[in-house]
Parts: C-alpha cells; sequence; structure tokens
C-alpha cells in the first residue's frame, strides 16, 4: 500500500495536501497563518515559473514584472472601477496571457544570457510603468486593494466564517483558501508536465535539435510555456495583492524576479515539489534572520551562489538522491 | 516515377568556403542510399541541408517532388522525414523510453485542455504511444533499457535509442549520420542487420558512413563527395571500381 503510494504520479501533491491541511493544527497565530497564507500564493507563482525554468530551460529574471500585472489590474479593477474580484482575476490573467506572447514571440529567440537580459528588461519595464502612472497605481507610494470576493461574498483576513459549522477566522479561512488554490496550481501543472506537451517542454531543455527534427515546433511550446507561467504569476498576484490589502510597484520589482528565481533554483530545477519547499525557505529565512535585513539580497545572491556550486540540482532532488543512495547501500550491507 | 528525395545542383557556403558545390543527385523510395566521402567532404553538411537545419545558398531539395530547402525541420518531420544524429542528440533530462515517446510527438495530437485535466483521451493516447515506444526500443535492440534514465545508458545503446526515436515519427525516410561511429565490431553487425530490417519495412534509408565494410554490404547506390563536390555516384560495384574514389580514397 505504502509502496504503490510512493510509485504514484502525484505523491507529491497527496503530500502536499497532508502538509496544508494538518498545518493549522500547529499553528493558530495570526501571523503565521498570514506567513503561510503569503509563502502559499508566492510558491504558486513558483511552480508556475518552474514549468518555464525548470522543465522547459529557459530562464526569465522579470517574472515579477507578470506577479505585478496582475496584482495591479485587479487592484485597479476592483478598486477604481468596482469589478468583482474574480472577473477582474480572470481578464487580468488573460490579459497577462497576451502580453507574454507578444513579448515572448520575439525574445524566446533568445538564448542564455541574450534571453536573461531580455526578461530582465521586460520586468524593469513593467515596475517602471507601475512606479509612474500614479493616477493610477498610486506610484512609488502604492494603493489600497479591496477585499477579495467570490458572488458578493467577501474573503478578508479580518473577517470571521463558518464552514461545515465550524467557526474559523478570516485567517485561517484564507490560508485555507490559499492552500487550495496552491494544490489545483500543482495538480494542473503535474498533468502538464505528465503529458505530451510536457514532454515536448523537456525535450527544448534537453536538446532543441532533436524535438525539432521529431516534429516539435520549438519557436511556438517556449512560447506556451512563457504564456502559461505568466498566467500563474498573474493570477497569484492578483490573489496576493486582494490579500494583503495594499501593493507597491516592489511586487513586479527585481529583487522579487530574483528572490522568485532563487526559489526555483534552490529548491529544485524541474522538481514541483522541490521548488515549493524552496519558496517556504526563502519566505522563512527573512523571518529568522530579522536582524540582518539589510544583508537580505546578499544572503539571496550567496545561497544561489552555493547552491549552482554544491547542489546544482536543488535541495529536493539532491536529498532524494542522497537517500536513494543510501538505502542502496544499507541493501547491499545487508545482503 | 519522381524519386522521393531529389537534390539540385544545391550549394551552402561558410564565410567564402564552399561546404557543398553543385550537388545533384536522387533518392529513389525504398532504397539504402549512402553518402560517403573523406573528412570534411561535406557529406554531414548536406544532410544537414536536407533536414533543414542550414537553408541552402543555392539550388533545391525535394521531398515527393514539393520543395523543402527552406523548410524548418519540424515542418519536415510532418511530412515523413526523420534523422539520428553524428553528435547524437538525446533529451538527458527524460528516461529513455520517454525520449522514443517524443518521436510520437507528431501522431499524438494533444490540445492544453485535455492535458491540464487529463481527460481520458489524454492517458489513452499516453498508454498507446508507451506500448508502441517499447515496441520501438526492443525492435533496435535496447529494450533492456526502457525504465532506465537516459543519462545512464552506455554509448551503443543511445545510438539505438535516437533510431527507435527516429522511427516512432513513422518516417518515409530516415537519414542516419554515422551510426556505426564508436561502435565495436559486433555492433556494428548488429546495427547493420538493424537498417536491413528498417529497409524491409519500406523505410527509405539515408546513410553517412566511414565503415565501407557496412556502407558496401547494405547500399543500393552511394554517393561520393570529395571537398564539397560529387565524385561519383552509383551502385556498389560501380563505386569500387571508379579510378577516381581509389585516387580519393588512397591519396593516389
Amino acid at each position: 500500500m505504502i509502496a504503490k503510494l510512493f510509485e504514484f504520479r502525484l505523491k507529491g501533491l497527496v503530500f502536499l495536501a497532508l502538509v496544508v491541511f494538518a498545518l493549522p493544527l500547529f499553528i493558530s497565530n495570526p501571523f503565521h497563518y498570514s506567513l503561510a497564507t503569503q509563502i502559499a500564493l508566492i510558491a504558486g507563482a513558483v511552480v508556475g515559473l518552474n514549468l518555464l525554468v525548470g522543465f522547459a530551460g529557459q530562464i526569465s529574471l522579470g517574472h515579477a514584472g507578470f506577479f505585478g500585472l496582475g496584482a495591479y489590474f485587479s487592484a485597479i479593477m476592483t478598486g477604481h472601477y468596482d469589478w468583482s474580484a474574480v472577473p477582474a482575476l480572470i481578464v487580468g490573467a488573460i490579459g497577462v496571457g497576451i502580453i507574454a506572447w507578444v513579448v515572448g514571440r520575439p525574445i524566446l529567440r533568445l538564448k542564455g544570457h541574450y534571453l536573461s537580459m531580455a526578461t530582465l528588461a521586460v520586468g524593469f519595464i513593467i515596475a517602471i510603468i507601475l512606479n509612474n502612472e500614479r493616477e493610477m497605481t498610486g506610484g512609488p507610494d502604492g494603493m489600497p486593494v479591496p477585499a477579495f470576493d467570490v458572488f458578493g461574498w467577501e474573503l478578508s483576513p479580518f473577517g470571521q466564517y463558518s464552514l461545515f459549522g465550524l467557526d474559523i477566522s478570516g485567517d485561517l479561512a484564507w490560508y485555507l483558501f490559499a492552500g487550495v488554490v496552491l494544490l489545483v496550481a500543482v495538480w494542473l501543472a503535474q498533468n502538464l508536465i505528465d503529458s505530451p506537451i510536457g514532454r515536448a517542454l523537456r525535450s527544448v531543455h534537453g536538446s532543441e535539435v532533436a524535438a525539432s527534427v521529431v516534429g516539435v515546433n520549438t519557436t511556438k511550446y517556449k512560447s506556451l510555456v512563457f504564456v502559461i507561467s505568466a498566467v500563474y504569476a498573474s493570477v497569484m498576484g492578483a490573489l496576493y495583492a486582494h490579500f494583503q490589502g495594499f501593493i507597491t510597484p516592489a511586487v513586479a520589482g527585481f529583487e522579487f524576479s530574483i528572490l522568485l528565481i532563487t526559489m526555483v533554483v534552490l529548491g529544485g530545477m524541474g522538481s514541483t515539489i522541490g521548488v515549493i519547499i524552496g519558496a517556504v525557505v526563502l519566505e522563512l529565512l527573512p523571518q529568522v534572520l530579522a536582524d540582518f535585513q539589510e544583508f537580505e539580497m546578499m544572503l539571496f545572491g550567496l545561497i544561489l551562489m552555493l547552491t549552482m556550486i554544491f547542489m546544482p540540482k536543488g535541495l529536493l532532488p539532491t536529498a532524494a538522491n542522497v537517500l536513494a543512495k543510501r538505502r542502496a547501500k544499507s541493501a547491499g550491507a545487508d545482503a | 516515377m519522381t524519386a522521393l528525395v531529389e537534390v539540385n545542383n544545391l550549394f551552402k557556403v561558410f564565410g567564402g568556403v564552399n561546404a557543398v558545390e553543385g550537388v545533384s543527385f536522387a533518392v529513389d523510395a525504398g532504397q539504402v542510399y549512402s553518402v560517403i566521402g573523406p573528412n570534411g567532404a561535406g557529406k554531414t553538411t548536406l544532410f544537414n541541408l536536407i533536414t533543414g537545419l542550414y537553408t541552402p545558398t543555392g539550388g533545391d531539395v525535394k521531398l515527393n517532388g514539393e520543395s523543402i530547402a527552406k523548410l524548418e525541420p519540424s515542418r519536415l518531420a510532418e511530412r515523413g522525414m526523420c534523422r539520428t544524429f553524428q553528435q547524437m542528440q538525446i533529451c538527458m533530462n527524460m528516461t529513455a523510453i520517454e525520449n522514443v515517446m517524443l518521436g510520437r510527438h507528431l501522431t499524438l495530437k494533444s490540445n492544453l485542455l485535455t492535458t491540464l485535466f487529463r481527460l481520458p483521451a489524454l492517458t489513452r493516447g499516453e498508454q498507446a504511444a508507451h506500448a508502441k515506444s517499447a515496441e520501438l526500443m526492443a525492435f533496435v535492440g535496447c529494450g533492456e533499457y526502457i525504465n532506465a534514465e537516459a543519462s545512464a545508458m552506455p554509448y551503443g545503446a543511445l545510438k539505438r535509442l535516437e533510431i527507435a526515436r527516429a522511427l516512432a515519427a513513422e518516417p518515409k525516410i530516415i537519414l542516419l549520420d554515422e551510426p556505426a561511429a564508436g561502435l565495436n565490431a559486433v555492433e556494428t553487425t548488429a546495427l547493420e542487420a538493424l537498417i536491413r530490417k528498417i529497409a524491409e519495412q519500406g523505410i527509405t534509408v539515408m546513410l553517412v558512413e566511414h565503415d565501407m565494410k557496412l556502407v558496401m554490404n547494405i547500399s543500393d547506390r552511394l554517393l561520393v563527395l570529395n571537398y564539397g563536390r560529387v565524385l561519383a555516384e552509383g551502385s556498389p560495384e560501380q563505386i569500387r571500381a571508379n579510378p577516381d574514389v581509389i585516387a580519393a580514397y588512397l591519396g593516389g
């Protein structure tokens, strides 16, 4: 039974669901819920980025730009135009998808450092626009975002709700909502990877020439995954904005882009659960090291470097490897 | 009857050097057609031109009477042309069988919706692709590596795996670029049998190869290149007796 579970295609998802739903048994502090919600939403964006970076092998150093676009689109539509949150989120995601497609077509022809530079520039442009369109975005001072609502029903971290006869606080409700969103994000990503499209994406990473001679239109697949990862970022950005209730252009900033990519690299490129662990570690780290806040970026840089040097496959795949080797060794010793 | 592949006065110039210079020949369906010549003769360049990796400087390549000189490699796969590489192109981030299943790409019609929600149609297609790929791995003789990571496979098996991937695309013509390079005598004999089996299925085979024994054994026709030009073309007997070919190879 347990052995069968280890063979299961979605074992990571099952494991993640256990963690998500078990966590409220161990925490009750609103601050901890808030942190966990934030991590879940950012992890969702990282899962999307991993499709692009980990599986298709294309780098994006401007992904916070798409996260920020989704966040601001939702904030502006719900705040200035009284849209409901769900249509704002969906229209925003479609819009960001179209922008990613238009931008992606030309820049995905570039390879390696050139692609990094181009995506970096895209991120910068988005951040600059958000900073300068003061009337809409409030500029560098940021803007408030109304609470998330579904069909007139509002989800606020400060509310009180009842679910299946249980009283739950707004913090917990938001946490559970974000957790379910993350699980859906992981499920969709895993389905995408375990499919002909996923294989085509990984072949772009493995050997673009090989992919093309068996009929994979590599340009098309690179654009597709770029759009999908941008849509992931946009949706998570919109939810993040509603959850935080206030956003600044930092959500689209360069530092956040680097943080996202560091999460992917640290957790393990091409490992969906791994990158979530990366997100958890890098979101918790600043909490632990609150006294060294000025050195945060330096620390992230250091982590990125050390990961690349000592465990280029990332935390989870490296740990899995070590465990497998140990098991093989002890099996050998038994024999 | 028109030839399956028709090459007309093909040119490729790299910075003033004519890598391929006025090459013309035709390959009939069902043939094993080999391209030989000394190192640097332009054999791989010719293959790259035919399979769309390079765009010709001049001349034309026709597949089934249709010009393909300006098409992307992925479009050629749609028209039934597939190839392997001298420098093997295997996706080392995937398992062996996934590499072969990649070859089924064009036969698996999938859209984003069936993929994201993993609808039954997708699983069925995947199972069929898996079965077909396992069959092909057995056919080329690397069936024991079905569950292996590509990165854990030995060189000889990877060369076969690449052929299996090309066959998975159900090509009308397959181009093999030095399939015997790096293989020992036993493996080369097995490769010869494999190429015969492929040809027996009605798949046209084009071959670039240095192993003369292999080439002379299995080819219906040969093209000899030297410095980018056609030195001779004909049956193995004609080529063997051709004084120009002997001179080019022996430096006489």
